[in-house]
């Protein structure tokens, strides 16, 4: 009996769609327009395109609703109620500024002033209550929001991390008057100090909760009128899937949501390939997101700016952005030296080569200029592109500047944009304590695979490894993703002072606080898991360093030994007989689901290069090069094709620079190295 | 470094000046998260960058340092460059440090730690790391004494020696820098920091020279200084020629009630930019003198934000000519107090940004809040540790064209942010009874400023001393065409018999504080933007409803 699950990653511009049969292990992928303002459309259609929604088992999606809401501030209408005395926490944030140089620039806090309200109470850094909290005050600020329209409500109060008892006074009030669910205190979201991450992280949370839980609500409602009686599960910012109902509460967690998709299949399939130490590269229209895995596991950071002043502070995947997609604008600046990006012609108007109305020189131009995307056959839909549109803004914003050709000057813009994406890729893996040497590029995304051997070449990687279907790898991320829940709490305690049972019962705590959210999913795991790490630092420093905590008894010599090994790691060089403490306690629980068997997405054993051959097509590597043309779907297992070469397919094409080889592996991934 | 006749195509420079940035952002996030005193790892009190072998000058600065360095700290290698010569030359492995603010500019907090960069035998170029530690001695903790009359009342003063000698500790300095003092802990963990940033910069230069050889990377240092330059003269032509006159006051010295005039007369000719400080206070009894390395540094910062694409080397300052009177509080000699001189500095930056408002309207930016707002609070723990609580406080920056002033911002000096109430109150026994936003405090504009801050707390230890250093407290912050001031800053503080405010406007020394008594700081906003009459009906509107008037 097959077992259908769907992966759905709904994009700005395109819903990728990845079905997987665990019971026969075969998949297929889709790709449908976004149908933005009617997702609930476009979402039922994808699936429906693939398999009868009755038919499907669990669907798995990946969602950038709730940061597009935040970047568009189209959120929801919120109230906030606070300690008397920080009303403008959210407002006076860490006391920065958008920019170093300049003094322009101003910040709209995510809840207006008039919607955050003061009530008497509080707590100390110790958990003490100095004051507590009177119920009725809480009610009536509550009453008071709901009257100036607010849809949800977020109660934030001074050191509810080491005691949550007023704010959990403050929701039971707050409940009493509040006509729907979206009521949250901060220690529930984020029991960690520092109050206006915290502050943020709460107020971003319900600024969403109202936008993402009426979307989900609509998707839930869609697809079970339409016979769909499974799982429906939500990726979150950590890598891991959660609940209709979690995502709903905590939609401040989908920040991420599909990026940190991309990653996990990105572990998942670099493993599997046999090279777990990988970097990701998703060259996407307006960015190049990377992300380090080491040893199969995606590195994890704290916390997140979406933009100046919007803090989400809660355990994500860690993803670098830097504005370097194929939508980037190539400029040259007042010092006359070549610059691309941040700024991004998008998909409207797009690169000049669209014809659609872009008339700035893009990453994507000099890759059509240059040959190496097929003007005549375009990813994503055009018909074809204007080689000459892109040759003439390319003349004229970066050649004639800089008294360069076109073509030298598109070849100019491909180094430019290829030396940001490198940097992007040293900081992740070099700045970190990673050589790059031991490391594999994963591209992926529509133009990933355009800058491969240039990356490796750079940054000094091994190699590249090239997953069958890079366009929907989030998708793919979708379906395997383990569910995973993160909750941090501030401990503030010294080494020397913590008692092992103590730290014991409360990593205890932490899990069986999570594991709930795990039996109430209704899904079937194939394993459980519970992991902790500490924050730990020397006494007097205000940064940490992430330590698993050790196997066996946490006493104070292991967490020590445990501390220095990182630390060392991190510095190169330790303060032996400096006081150490500990700061968080990191707990997840992980609920493992069952894994894709990627054999099933291998080329067909009858596969051969001289089917898979296509026209010649003349490239510039240096100068115009007549370049065998491969359909790499089609390509047999063991297939070694040497550069140079064009790899295509209908979602990327994949440049094998000379000097290069490509081969196909036994799961029809393509490994990219020197030759 | 030889200059070097070799040729360097611009994508190659491009290439190289990402990868150069990268190391000095790089070193700027080691010490960050593995400093001790929140000062640095949490304010950002701290820069990194890569200077000339031979001269000292800035050649690539880290994008998330502390905007003051940036200009002071060439001097600070050209003092290390000065004296350790012939016999005594650097070699590789040393590794100096130094604090002296009449060689390296700004003020004894302030630690230098430079260290030259071989290749192939041969000195190449320099790193150097400097930040803000805690506390360095003197007669107040955390070393801004506002009744300083010589440096040695502000904390001690280190020469340029040898930390390292040839990757060799010299573990009496070390004896002596930590005995110096109030909290050695946190100096001693500064001092690794700042090591372990400089380790990580020599071993990526070590490997970028390594990669592109040092002739390639020579010319890419002489080549993007060339072009700052370039660029700099470029935007000098484009503003009209004219002599244009402007000045400020700082409150006082934290001695004599007096004002203190800074004054610059802002010519222009052609693609020369000359800035005459002539006319500015002789030298002060008190702390708010700054030495001709940070005047040239403030003209610099000023400069940067007034035309932020300008990239950040020492080829800005090229077609600058600075006349300094001697004996002002601008060329400050030995042993002159310093502590104070961010007063100063961004009592500069403010006259420079009024004149060239007139200069060129259509850039105007009102004031920011012009003082850095230095507190510290300082007792002794039941078991006799001390404990000195420092932090700087935020304002308002000015109305500009792109629209309101942004509110509680850090000073223009500086991208330090600020530690949280709640790591505050769980290190030190104090409680912040109010921490808001300052209604009415932007001046009025077209485009408002952004508001001041109050900040309120209250002692919960059984007596302390408190510190503040502060400005604005007589001469407001101005705006710009026809924009409004903004609100000047208001200290107070609690004793048995009610509030006080101190003689000095803004500067209090060693006032004593005994358990439930507050202390209330309330910031500057910043100058407006432009004739209020002007503003937009709906920002009024919104301007009320949200409390922000006041």
């Amino acid at each position: 009996m097959s077992r259908l699950v769907v992966g759905v990653d709904v994009g700005g511009t395109y819903t990728d769609l990845f079905l997987f049969d665990e019971a026969t292990g075969k998949a297929r992928v889709g790709k449908v327009p976004s149908t933005r303002g009617r997702e609930a459309d476009g979402f039922a259609a994808g699936i429906s395109g693939l398999a009868p929604l009755p038919a499907i088992a669990a669907i798995v999606h990946g969602t950038t609703v709730g940061t597009n809401a935040l970047l568009e501030r189209k959120g929801a209408r919120a109230g906030l109620i606070t300690t008397a005395g920080f009303r403008d926490v959210l407002e006076m944030r860490r006391r920065d500024r958008r920019q170093t140089w300049g003094l322009t620039g101003n910040f709209i806090p995510p809840i207006d002033r008039d919607m955050r309200l003061e009530v008497a109470e509080r707590t100390l850094a110790d958990g003490s209550i100095l004051a507590t909290v009177d119920p009725e005050e809480v009610a009536e600020a509550a009453r008071q929001l709901l009257a100036m329209g607010a849809e949800a409500l977020a109660i934030v109060f001074i050191h509810a991390y080491a005691n949550p008892a007023n704010e959990r006074a403050a929701l039971a009030a707050a409940r009493a008057v509040w006509p729907n669910p979206h009521v949250a205190i901060s220690s529930d979201i984020l029991p960690e100090i520092r109050e206006f991450e915290r502050t943020s992280t709460a107020a971003l949370n319900a600024v969403l909760q109202p936008v993402v839980g009426g979307y989900l609500s609509t998707l839930d409602a869609r697809i079970r009128a339409e016979g769909f009686g499974g799982e429906f599960l939500i990726v979150q910012s950590n890598g891991g899937v959660m609940s209709v109902e979690t995502a709903a509460s905590l939609p401040v967690r989908t920040a991420l949501s599909g990026p940190a998709a991309g990653v996990i299949a990105a572990a998942h399939i670099a493993t599997s390939a046999g090279f777990p130490d990988v970097i990701t590269g998703d060259v996407g229209g307006t960015s190049f997101d990377v992300s380090l895995i080491a040893g199969g596991t995606p590195a994890l950071a704290a916390q997140t700016t979406l933009d100046f002043g919007l803090v989400v502070r809660t355990p994500m995947i860690e993803i670098l952005s830097i504005g370097a997609g194929g939508g980037s604008i190539a400029w040259v600046d007042k010092a006359g030296i070549l610059q691309v990006g941040p700024e991004s012609a998008g998909s409207i108007p797009g690169p000049a080569c669209y014809g659609a109305g872009g008339t700035r020189p893009t990453v994507t131009d000099a890759n059509v200029l240059l040959g190496r995307i097929d003007a005549a056959r375009p990813i994503g839909g055009l018909a074809r592109l204007d080689v000459a549109a892109a040759s003439a803004a390319i003349a004229r914003d970066v050649g004639a500047p800089l008294g360069l050709d076109p073509i030298a000057a598109a070849e100019a813009i491909l180094r430019v944009a290829n030396a940001r994406m490198a940097g992007a890729l040293r900081l992740v893996s070099i700045e970190r304590g990673f050589d790059p040497k031991n490391f594999s590029l994963m591209p992926f995304g529509g133009g990933g695979a355009l800058h491969a051997a240039a990356l490796i070449r750079e940054v000094g990687l091994a190699r590249a490894l090239i997953p069958r279907y890079p366009g929907v790898t989030s998708a793919l991320g979708c379906v395997i993703a383990d569910m995973r829940h993160d909750r941090v709490r501030t401990l503030n305690l010294p080494l020397a002072a913590t008692d092992p049972v103590g730290l014991r019962a409360a990593m205890d705590e932490a899990g069986a606080a999570l594991s709930p959210l795990l039996d109430r999913a209704g899904v079937a795991f194939t394993g459980r898991r519970v992991v902790h790490a500490l924050d730990m630092n020397y006494v007097g420093q205000t940064h940490t360093v992430s330590v698993p905590v050790p196997a066996g008894e946490p006493t104070p010599e292991a967490l020590l030994a445990a501390f220095e090994a990182v630390y060392v790691g991190a510095y190169g060089r330790l303060m032996p007989g400096v006081p150490v403490r500990l700061l968080n306690l990191k707990t997840a629980v992980i609920g493992t689901r069952p894994k894709i068997d990627l054999l099933s997405l291998a080329p067909s054993a009858d596969a051969t290069i001289a089917a898979a051959t296509r026209p010649t097509r003349r490239i510039w590597f240096g100068d115009w090069v007549e370049t065998p043309v491969f359909d790499r779907l089609t390509l047999p297992v063991g297939a070694r094709i040497d550069g140079p070469a064009i790899l295509e397919q209908p979602d990327t094409t994949i440049v094998v620079e000379p000097g290069y080889q490509a081969m196909t592996d036994r799961f029809g991934n393509i490994i990219l190295a020197r030759a | 470094m030889t200059p070097t006749p070799i040729s360097l195509d611009p994508v190659t420079l491009a290439v190289l000046k990402g990868r150069l940035e990268q190391i000095a952002d790089e070193m700027d996030a080691t010490l960050f998260r593995a400093a001790f005193n929140p000062t640095i790892a949490e304010a950002h009190d701290a820069c990194h960058g890569i200077y000339d072998a031979t001269t000292g000058a800035t050649l690539i600065q880290g994008k998330s340092g502390l905007p003051i360095f940036v200009g002071v700290m060439a001097f600070g290698v050209k003092a290390v460059i000065d004296k350790f010569t012939g016999d005594n030359a650097p070699r590789e492995g040393d590794v100096f440090i130094f604090n002296d603010p009449y060689l390296g500019g700004t003020h004894l907090s302030d630690l230098r730690l430079i260290r030259p960069c071989f290749h192939g035998g041969t000195l190449f170029c320099w790193l150097a790391s400097v930040g803000h530690w805690h506390d360095v001695g003197g007669a107040v903790p955390g070393n801004y004494n506002p009744a300083a009359t010589e440096y040695f009342q502000e904390g001690v003063l280190i020469p340029p020696v040898r930390l390292y000698s040839a990757g060799r500790l010299n573990q009496d300095i070390v004896d002596i820098i930590l005995a110096a003092s109030r909290l050695p802990v946190s100096a001693f963990g500064d001092l690794n920091a700042h090591l372990s940033a400089l380790d990580l910069g020599t071993a990526r230069v070590a490997a970028l020279l390594a990669e592109s050889g040092p002739d390639l990377v020579a010319a890419a240092f002489a080549e993007l200084t060339a072009r700052a330059a370039t660029m700099m003269r470029a935007e000098i032509t484009g503003l009209p020629d004219g002599r244009w006159e402007e000045e400020d006051f700082l409150d006082n010295d934290g001695r004599n009630d007096v004002p203190l005039r800074i004054a610059c007369a802002v010519t222009i000719a052609g693609n020369r930019l000359t800035l005459d400080f002539t006319g500015s206070a002789d030298a002060c009894a008190g702390p708010v003198n700054i030495s001709r390395a940070t005047t040239i540094a403030s003209v610099y910062v000023a400069l940067k934000h007034l035309f932020p694409e300008v990239a950040a080397n020492s080829g800005v300052l090229d077609p600058v000519e600075i006349i300094l009177p001697p004996n002002s509080l601008l060329d400050a000699q030995r042993p002159k107090p310093t502590g104070g001189y961010t007063e100063t500095i961004l009592r500069i930056i403010d006259v420079l940004f009024c004149a060239f408002a007139r200069i060129r309207p259509g850039h105007a930016i009102g004031n920011a809040y012009g003082t850095i707002n230095a507190l510290s609070i300082a007792g002794n723990r039941a078991d006799g540790a001390r404990w000195v609580m420092f932090s700087f406080f935020g304002g308002g920056h000015g109305g500009n064209p792109e629209g309101d002033g942004l509110s509680h911002g850090n000073p223009p000096i500086a991208t330090a942010i600020i530690p949280p109430v709640e790591i505050m109150e769980a290190a030190y026994p104090i409680r912040f009874t109010q921490w808001a936003l300052r209604p009415g405090s932007g001046g009025a504009g077209t485009h408002r400023g952004g508001m001041g801050a109050i900040y309120e707390i209250e002692l919960r230890d059984a007596a302390a001393e408190l510190f503040v250093f502060a400005e604005r407290a007589r001469f407001a912050p101005r705006g710009v065409l026809g924009g409004g001031q903004g609100a000047m800053n208001v200290v107070a503080y609690e004793q048995e018999d009610g509030w006080h405010t101190p003689a000095l406007g803004s500067k209090v020394v060693g006032v004593k504080l005994t358990r439930g008594q507050r202390i209330r700081l309330e910031s500057p906003g910043g100058g407006g933007w432009g004739d209020p009459a002007g503003r937009d009906p709906a920002a009024a509107e919104r301007d009320a409803r949200m409390g922000y008037l006041g």
